[in-house]
């Protein structure tokens, strides 16, 4: 009975002893809390759903040019610029018309077929130009706009940022904390008592898994009230996967902190394996844009399987009994990786 | 101080011991034994060998070759038990400074099975005072004690301490070893390291000088002075160092007992600086050489270091 307390109470005093150094550190807060909010913002202003964008249009100088500007002008959705001929090609070039006009019976389309904007300019032009030759429409069809709740960009970039977010703070926080405490020689103070080691290392989970809670809150909270980016579904899914993230991530942080011995050779580790996980794990733009000869690898990194169980939930209200794969390749991780920093853990 | 004679049985067994570090050979054949209820100085220069040493002795360390038997026990028979009885002071240590001093100790109190009370501790190292203080505020001296309340909170029956002292100015060096002078008292056993010679003088029963990895001279520091073959030091220099009358004649000198030289000056030992003064200025006389200096002080373990080595035991 005894000893179980102990036991108890060296991984307690070991978390809180992490807890209270993290709270004591004003900068590993900035970045936990603060960080993720810019991040976001900045995102979301970059990408927020355009609105209608013009046509922009570029009709050569010459006879039948004024024709033309007068047949588009008018109509909605237009903007039109009179271009000299030698001025063509670098409108074209720089982006600032997405089609040139060549006056003619039949008139001249100069575009890159390649550009969609480029494609949409060309049907829109032509129509307009149709009818204003005197074509007759069959039928006005009835437009109805929508919006999709959770269609927009920022609200599937949210999910991933938290994913990113997740990682980041667990494995550059385990892992500078790591090696301060390895540098201090502290480590091996540490096992000149009869701690258990294990509990070391478990203790540096626990502690990360209590700032997980708060870190997402504010996170989760600031997407709500700047973008209005919400949760289709529950609560208590977004904390079950945010808990086995946690868990996954921390013993990854402790797995690449294992051996290191100064703050530069954590900080290579570090990012040597998150550059990655960044570009790979779906967090800015789908996985699917990749070939389907690297799915395979993709779906097991950790962060790949965090993000796709996020969106899952945040995005299409599903629970966590869809999600078995995701679930299981995060224990996984985390297992593996625990196991793995407590064989190779340079106490020393 | 216990005599030799009454043999209480060891707390600390050491045989053999040499660590290689690639071509360096820090420790090279070592051989030592710490009796329970007294305090073993291990003393020598910086590099001697003295933390790899210790290191070995508690665990954190394999040696290459040799055998350590520390409470009865061997490391490879289990370490977690035998943790429970040691108290340990590392010299290279820092503390984590966001934490407070109360922190600290309820951390370390945390590990140990029969641990002692926190608020014990904090008056033991004589920081009640400084309980709620984060460590990076402390000054060194108090740095030190907590080191040393950190070893105490498991009740050890066995206390190593590397370096305790080194860079702590004279009055938190002396609470360090009243401190220590009350575990002695309680029945305690201490292995230190130490460069101080009035270190070891102060605090141990018996002390070991080491150099170069191996024990050059053991016992307590009264039978290591009288190696030198007196108790005093004379020292004395000349104006001009070249009339210096040979060792020979200054050994013969009444009362003189060891003669070396030293940077221009010459030390004689003695164990009668009442005869010997005289009898020196009386050969010096017809030589025709004036002093510049001459001094006498009680022979240390310094003394007996420069005796067995030729260096300084700061010299490193």
């Amino acid at each position: 009975m005894a000893e179980a307390w102990a036991a108890r109470s060296a991984l307690w005093q070991l978390t809180l002893a992490r807890v209270r150094e993290y709270l004591r550190e004003p900068e590993a807060l900035f970045w936990a809390f603060a960080f993720p909010a810019i991040l976001t913002l900045g995102l979301g202003i970059a990408f927020r759903s355009p609105g209608r964008v013009p046509v922009r249009v570029g009709v050569e100088d010459g006879p039948g040019a004024g024709a033309i500007v007068a047949a588009l002008e008018p109509r909605a959705g237009f903007t039109v610029e009179r271009l000299a001929a030698g001025a063509i090609e670098t409108a074209l070039r720089d982006g600032r018309v997405d089609m040139v006009v060549r006056p003619g019976t039949p008139p001249a389309y100069r575009y890159d077929p390649t550009r969609a904007q480029s494609r949409l300019a060309r049907l829109a032009v032509d129509d307009a130009l149709e009818r204003a030759a005197g074509r007759e429409d069959r039928w006005t069809p009835v437009e109805q706009a929508a919006e999709v709740p959770g269609s927009r960009y920022i609200d599937w970039l949210v999910p991933g940022l938290l994913g990113l977010n997740v990682m980041s703070t667990g494995l550059w926080s385990i892992g500078f904390a790591i090696v301060e405490t390895r540098n201090r020689k502290l480590l091996k103070r540490l096992v000149a008592t009869p701690m258990r080691r294990r509990d070391y290392l478990a203790a540096q989970i626990l502690a990360r898994l209590a700032f997980l809670v708060p870190e997402a809150v504010v996170f989760l909270g600031f997407a709500r009230l700047a973008f209005g980016v919400g949760n289709q579904g529950s609560y208590l899914a977004c904390g079950a996967l945010l808990f086995l993230g946690g868990i996954s991530f921390a013993g990854l942080g402790l797995l690449i902190a294992s051996r290191a011995r100064t703050i530069e050779a954590v900080s290579g580790l570090l990012n040597v394996v998150m550059l990655p996980l960044w570009l790979l794990s779906g967090v800015f733009f789908p996985t699917s844009q990749f070939p389907a000869a690297m799915q395979p690898i993709i779906k097991v990194i950790p962060l790949t399987a965090f993000n796709d169980a996020l969106r899952a939930v945040m995005l299409d209200g599903r629970s966590l009994s869809a999600l078995p794969l995701e679930m299981g390749i995060l224990v996984v991780w985390g297992l593996v990786s625990f196991g793995l920093a407590l064989q190779l853990f340079r106490w020393q | 101080m216990p005599s030799a004679s009454a043999a209480p049985p060891a707390a600390l067994r050491c045989t053999g011991l040499v660590k290689r570090y690639g071509p360096v050979v820090a420790v090279d054949g070592l051989d030592l034994e710490v009796r329970a209820g007294e305090c073993f100085g291990l003393l020598g220069p910086n590099g001697a060998g003295k933390t790899t040493t210790i290191e070995i002795l508690e665990g954190l360390l394999q040696p290459d070759a040799g055998e350590v038997e520390v409470l009865g026990a061997r490391w490879a028979d289990g370490a977690g038990r035998l943790r429970e009885r040691l108290g340990i002071q590392l010299q290279e240590t820092r503390l984590e400074e966001k934490l407070t001093v109360e922190e600290t100790l309820g951390l370390f109190h945390a590990f140990y099975r029969h641990a002692r009370p926190v608020g014990d501790v904090l008056r033991v190292v004589g920081l009640d005072a400084k309980r709620t203080s984060r460590v990076g505020r402390l000054s060194g001296g108090q740095r030190q004690r907590l080191a040393v309340g950190c070893a105490l909170v498991g009740r050890p029956e066995l206390l190593f301490l590397d370096e305790p002292t080194t860079g702590l100015d004279p009055q938190s060096r002396r609470q360090l070893w009243a401190l220590l002078e009350d575990f002695l008292r309680d029945g305690g056993t201490v292995l230190l390291t130490t460069h101080y010679m009035e270190e070891a003088e102060t605090l141990c029963h018996r002390v070991a000088v080491v150099d170069a990895g191996r024990v050059i001279a053991l016992g307590t520091p009264a039978e290591l002075v009288s190696l030198l073959g007196g108790d005093h030091v004379i020292e004395f220099a000349l104006i001009e160092p070249t009339v210096t009358p040979p060792d020979e004649r200054l050994r013969a000198l009444a009362g003189v007992t060891g003669v070396r030289r030293e940077n221009g000056a010459v030390l004689l030992a003695t164990s009668a600086p009442h005869l010997a003064v005289p009898a020196l200025l009386a050969a010096l006389e017809p030589a025709g050489a004036r002093l510049a200096r001459l001094t006498t002080h009680s022979a240390t373990l310094e003394d007996v270091f420069m005796a067995l080595t030729g260096r300084h035991l700061r010299d490193g």
